[in-house]
C-alpha cells in the first residue's frame, strides 16, 4: 500500500514487496491480511482438532477410562468454542474473502483497509482471551453456554471465554461492514450486480448476517457476564430470570451464524463448479438470490433449536414451517450446480473433487436437517448424536470441504505456485472417506438414543463409536496432508501461470501472485460473469453467444 | 447391538415418519449422486462437444420453477405429518397417572401419587396413560426415553409435562440429554414397564410414607397456605376469597391473568403459582402472596400440587393408587 503506482517500474508481488515482520504486522494490504488470518485460523483449526481427537479417543471405550469426566467436558467445550468462533465463522470470509473480494471487484483494496487490519487484531485478541479461559481454569458448559449452568453452577472460566467471543463479534462486524461497502462502492466499471461472481453474492449475504446478527450475541453475552458478576437476575430463575430467554437470544444469533458458516462455502462451490465444467453457472440469478433468501429466512428459524425446551406449541409450529422453507433455496443451489455440470466440459482436479464432496455431503446434511425440522421426529432425535452428525455434515462435510476446495483453487493465485495435483486428489478422496466413516455411524447412534456430550455411554453403543473414532483417525491424516504439501509447494511447487484453470473472473486477469496494487490498470467489465466464450476468444454476437448467461 | 424397540403406539408412528424421511432422503441422494456420476461420465473434458447452450438457457426458468415447486410440495407434506404427531404431546389425557420427576445434579428423583419414591428408576403400567411432571432443582436437564421416542427439557422452577401410554413390558434406559455439568453422562436410569397387575403389586410392595396428597395436605397447613386460601376443610367457608382465591375447584378451571390471558389451571400452573404468585385480573385481595421459591423443596411442591388436585372432585381423580 505504501508504494505508489508507477507503470514504468517493474511490479513486485505483494508477497515479496517488503519482507520485514513490521511490514506484515502493520500491513493494510487485504492480501497480506488474508494471509495473517490464514495463519491464525490454521492454528485454531489445529487446536480445535486436538479437542476433537481427544473426544473421539475417549469414546473408543464406554466406561470413560481415558479422560476424567471433567477433562472430557472441557475438551468438547474447547472443540466447540474454538471451531465455531475461531475457525468456522471467520474461515472463508476472512481468508479467501479478504484476498478475493477486491480482486473479483477489480479494486485495489477493500473499502476500509485499516478497519480490515483492526479486525485481525481483534480476532487475535479474542482468540487469546478464549484460549486463556479454556486452558487456565477450563470451561465445561459446551459452546452454547446455556444458563443457569453457565451463570450459576459452573466452576469454569466463563468470563474470559465469553468476553473473547464478544470481542470476536466486533471482528466479524468489521469484516462484514468492509465487504458490504466494498461490494457496493468498489465494483469495476461495467460490473453490475448481475455481473458479480456468485462468490461475491454469497459473501454479501454473509456480511449482512455478520452485521445484523452479531450484535445480538454481543448483548446476550454481556448480559450473561453481568449476571455472573453482579448477580442481576436475567437468565437465572433463582434470581428471578428466565432460563429460556438466554436460549432465545443465543439462537437468534447462532442460527443465522450457521448460515455465516455455510453461505461462503456455497459461493466457493459455485466458482469451482463453473470453472471446472467450463460452463456458466446454471440459473445464475436463482443461485444469487437463493443466497440472499437463505440469509433472510435464516433469521426466523432459530426456534427450531427449542422444540423440546418448553416453548409454546404455536411458536414450534411456525418455526418448523420456516425451517422447511429455508431449505428450499439450498435445494435450488444443489439442483443448479448439477445443471451446471450437465453439458459442461468437466475436469476432475482437486478443487472440483472437493466441490463435488461438498455437494454430496451438504445434501446429506440438508436432508437430515429435514428430520430435525419435522417436529415429532425432532423430539426423538434432538440432543442425540443424530444432531452431532447432522451439523458436522453441514459444517465439516460442507464448509470445510469448500474451504479446502477454495484453498486449492486459489492457491496458485495466492502463492504463485501450483500444489501437487496427485496429492491434492488423494487428500480430497481421503477426507471424503474419513469424514463419512466418522459421521455416518453417528446418525444410527442418535436414532438408538445415545445422547451427545456423554463422557461415558452404555456398552451397546461401542461398535459404532469405535467405527466413528477410526474414521476420525483417517480424517486427521487427511487434514494433515494439505498442510504438508502446501508448505512444500511454497518452496518447490511449479510456477503458476496467471490463469491456470482457464477461469473467468477478474482475479485471474492479474499476475500470480498479484502485485501490491492488484491490477496495473483498472479492468473494465464488458460481459457477464462466467463468459467462457469471451475467454476462449470465440465471442459471437451478444445474446446468442455460445456460453451466454443462464438467467 | 439390537435395534431400538418401540414401546408405545406413538413410537411406532414416529418410526413410520422417520422411515418416510429416510426414503425421501435416499431418493434425493440417489438423484444427486446419480446425476453427478452421469455428468462426469458423459461430459468429461475432451470427451464431448459442447451442447447448444442457447437452448439450455431458454429452458432454465422452467427447470427452476419445477424443482422449486416440487421441493416445496414435499416439504409441506412432511411438515403437516410431523406437526400432527407433535401436537398430541401437548394434550395429556385427563385420566393419566401423574408422576413427579425432579432432576438434580446428577440424579432423577421420582415420586408417585401413593407416596412411593425412587431414584433413577421409573415404574409405569402398560396400557394406561402416564403423565410425568418434570422440574429441576438446579440447571436445565432433559428427560429422554428413546424407546418411547419422547423427551422434554426439565427447567428449574417450573413444571414441564411429558405423557405416554406404554404398550410393551420390559426394562429400558432413560437419559438426561441436556448437558448439565460434570457427571451429565451418569444421570441415567431405568424405565420399567409392568403389566397392570404387576404394577399394582409393585406399588403395594414399595414402602410409602402416606400418599402424596396426604403429605400435601399436611404441608398446606404447616406452610400457612390454609391461613388465606379456602380449602373447604380448613377454612370456615369455601366461598371466602377476601384474602386469597379459593383452592376448591381451582384445578382444571380457567384463570384470567392480569394481562388478560386466560390459562388452564393445570399442575404446572399450580406449581408455578406457588413459586411465583401470578397476578389475576380483577383481584382485590387484602394480602399479597409471598414467593415460596427456596422455602419449599420440589418434593414438597409435588405433594402440594397433588393435594390441590384432590380439591376439584368433579374431575377424574388422577391418582394412581
Amino acid at each position: 500500500m505504501s508504494g505508489t503506482l508507477d507503470p514504468s517500474a517493474p511490479q513486485r508481488s505483494y508477497l515479496w514487496q517488503d519482507g520485514t515482520l513490521r511490514s506484515w504486522l502493520l500491513t493494510r494490504d487485504h492480501k497480506r491480511i488474508a494471509l495473517l488470518y490464514l495463519g491464525s485460523i490454521t492454528a485454531f483449526f489445529a487446536l480445535g482438532s486436538v479437542g476433537a481427537a481427544l473426544v473421539r479417543l475417549q469414546l473408543l471405550e464406554p466406561t470413560g477410562t481415558i479422560l476424567s469426566d471433567a477433562t472430557y467436558n472441557r475438551m468438547f467445550t474447547m472443540h466447540g468454542v474454538v471451531m465455531v468462533w475461531l475457525f468456522l465463522v471467520p474461515s472463508i470470509p476472512v481468508t479467501l474473502g479478504n484476498f478475493l473480494v477486491p480482486l473479483m471487484l477489480g479494486a485495489r483494496d477493500l473499502a476500509f483497509p485499516r478497519l480490515n487490519l483492526l479486525s485481525w487484531y481483534l480476532f487475535v485478541a479474542s482468540g487469546l482471551l478464549v484460549v486463556y479461559g479454556l486452558f487456565r481454569g477450563g470451561l465445561e458448559t459446551g459452546w452454547t453456554f446455556y444458563t443457569p449452568l453457565s451463570s450459576e453452577y459452573t466452576e469454569g472460566r466463563v468470563l474470559p471465554v465469553v468476553l473473547g467471543v464478544f470481542l470476536n463479534g466486533f471482528s466479524s462486524i468489521a469484516t462484514g461492514v468492509n465487504f458490504i461497502v466494498s461490494i457496493h462502492q468498489l465494483r469495476a466499471p461495467g460490473m453490475g450486480w448481475y455481473r458479480l461472481p456468485l462468490m461475491l453474492w454469497a459473501l454479501y449475504a454473509t456480511s449482512v448476517i455478520f452485521v445484523l446478527a452479531t450484535p445480538v450475541l454481543g448483548i446476550t453475552l454481556l448480559l450473561l457476564a453481568f449476571e455472573h458478576l453482579f448477580r442481576v437476575g436475567v437468565f437465572d430463575p433463582s434470581l428471578g430470570g428466565d432460563p429460556l430467554l438466554f436460549q432465545q437470544l443465543f439462537w437468534f444469533y447462532s442460527h443465522p451464524a450457521v448460515y455465516i458458516m455455510i453461505l461462503p462455502g456455497m459461493g466457493v462451490v459455485s466458482e469451482i463448479v463453473s470453472t471446472f465444467c467450463h460452463k456458466p453457472v446454471f440459473g445464475y440469478r436463482f443461485v444469487a438470490w437463493s443466497s440472499v433468501s437463505i440469509a433472510a429466512i435464516g433469521f426466523v428459524v432459530w426456534g427450531h433449536h427449542m422444540f423440546v425446551a418448553g416453548t409454546s406449541l404455536y411458536s414450534a409450529i411456525v418455526f418448523s414451517m420456516f425451517s422447511f422453507f429455508v431449505s428450499v433455496p439450498s435445494a435450488i443451489k444443489v439442483f443448479n450446480w448439477l445443471g451446471t455440470m450437465h453439458g459442461g466440459s468437466i475436469r476432475l482436479d482437486a478443487p472440483m473433487l472437493y466441490a463435488m464432496g461438498f455437494i454430496g455431503l451438504f445434501t446429506v446434511g440438508g436432508l437430515t436437517g429435514l428430520f430435525l425440522a419435522s417436529l415429532a421426529a425432532d423430539v426423538h432425535l434432538t440432543q442425540t448424536y443424530f444432531v452431532v452428525a447432522h451439523f458436522h455434515y453441514i459444517m465439516v462435510g460442507g464448509m470445510v470441504s469448500a474451504y479446502f476446495g477454495g484453498l486449492h483453487y486459489w492457491w496458485p493465485k495466492i502463492t504463485g505456485r501450483m500444489y501437487p495435483e496427485t496429492w491434492g486428489r488423494l487428500a480430497a478422496g481421503l477426507i471424503f472417506f474419513g469424514f463419512n466413516l466418522t459421521f455416518l455411524p453417528q446418525f444410527i447412534l442418535g436414532f438408538e438414543g445415545m445422547p451427545r456430550r456423554y463422557a461415558t455411554y452404555p456398552a451397546q453403543f461401542q461398535v459404532l463409536n469405535v467405527l466413528s473414532s477410526a474414521g476420525a483417525g483417517i480424517l486427521a491424516v487427511a487434514y494433515a496432508l494439505p498442510l504438508v504439501y502446501f508448505t512444500w509447494s511454497l518452496f518447490r511447487g511449479a510456477r503458476a501461470p496467471d490463469n491456470p484453470w482457464r477461469a473467468t473472473g477478474l482475479e485471474w486477469r492479474t499476475a500470480s501472485p498479484p502485485p501490491v496494487e492488484n491490477f496495473a490498470e483498472t479492468p473494465v467489465v464488458t460481459t457477464y460473469a462466467y463468459d467462457y466464450a469471451e475467454l476462449d476468444g470465440r465471442a459471437g454476437p451478444p445474446g446468442t453467444a455460445v456460453g451466454g448467461p443462464h438467467v | 447391538m439390537t435395534w431400538l424397540p418401540e414401546a408405545s403406539a406413538h413410537a411406532t408412528r414416529i418410526d413410520l415418519l422417520l422411515a418416510g424421511l429416510v426414503l425421501i432422503s435416499l431418493a434425493v441422494l440417489g438423484l444427486v449422486f446419480g446425476l453427478m456420476l452421469l455428468n462426469i461420465l458423459r461430459f468429461r473434458a475432451g470427451r464431448t462437444t459442447a451442447i447448444a447452450r442457447a437452448v439450455a438457457a431458454h429452458k432454465s426458468w422452467r427447470f427452476e420453477i419445477v424443482w422449486t415447486a416440487a421441493t416445496l410440495a414435499i416439504f409441506f407434506g412432511l411438515f403437516l405429518w410431523a406437526t400432527q404427531l407433535y401436537v398430541v404431546g401437548f394434550r395429556p389425557p385427563a385420566g393419566a397417572i401423574q408422576i413427579y420427576v425432579t432432576g438434580k445434579q446428577w440424579m432423577w428423583k421420582v415420586q408417585y401419587p401413593g407416596g412411593q419414591r425412587e431414584i433413577n428408576a421409573l415404574h409405569v403400567p402398560a396400557g394406561r396413560p402416564v403423565q410425568l411432571l418434570l422440574t429441576s432443582e438446579d440447571v436445565i436437564h432433559d428427560f429422554s426415553i428413546p424407546v418411547l421416542r419422547i423427551k422434554h427439557d426439565v427447567l428449574p422452577g417450573r413444571y414441564q409435562s411429558l405423557w405416554f401410554t406404554a404398550d410393551r413390558t420390559g426394562s429400558f434406559r432413560f437419559y438426561c440429554t441436556q448437558f448439565c455439568g460434570l457427571a451429565h453422562s451418569r444421570m441415567t436410569g431405568t424405565l420399567t414397564i409392568l403389566s397392570a397387575t404387576d404394577y399394582a403389586g409393585w406399588l403395594n410392595s414399595t414402602p410409602a410414607s402416606g400418599s402424596l396428597a396426604a403429605t400435601g395436605e399436611a404441608l398446606f397447613i404447616r406452610s400457612g397456605c390454609s391461613g388465606c386460601h379456602a380449602s373447604s376443610r380448613y377454612a370456615p367457608d369455601a366461598a371466602d376469597t377476601s384474602r386469597a382465591p379459593s383452592m376448591v375447584g381451582l384445578y382444571g378451571s380457567r384463570v384470567v391473568l392480569a394481562d388478560g390471558r386466560a390459562v388452564m389451571a393445570d399442575a404446572a400452573f399450580l406449581h408455578d403459582s406457588i413459586v411465583d404468585a401470578p397476578r389475576r385480573q380483577d383481584a382485590s385481595f387484602t394480602t399479597e402472596m409471598p414467593s415460596f421459591r427456596g422455602v419449599l423443596s420440589e418434593d414438597e411442591l409435588a405433594a402440594l400440587v397433588a393435594y390441590l388436585q384432590t380439591l376439584s372432585p368433579t374431575l377424574p381423580p388422577s391418582a394412581g393408587n
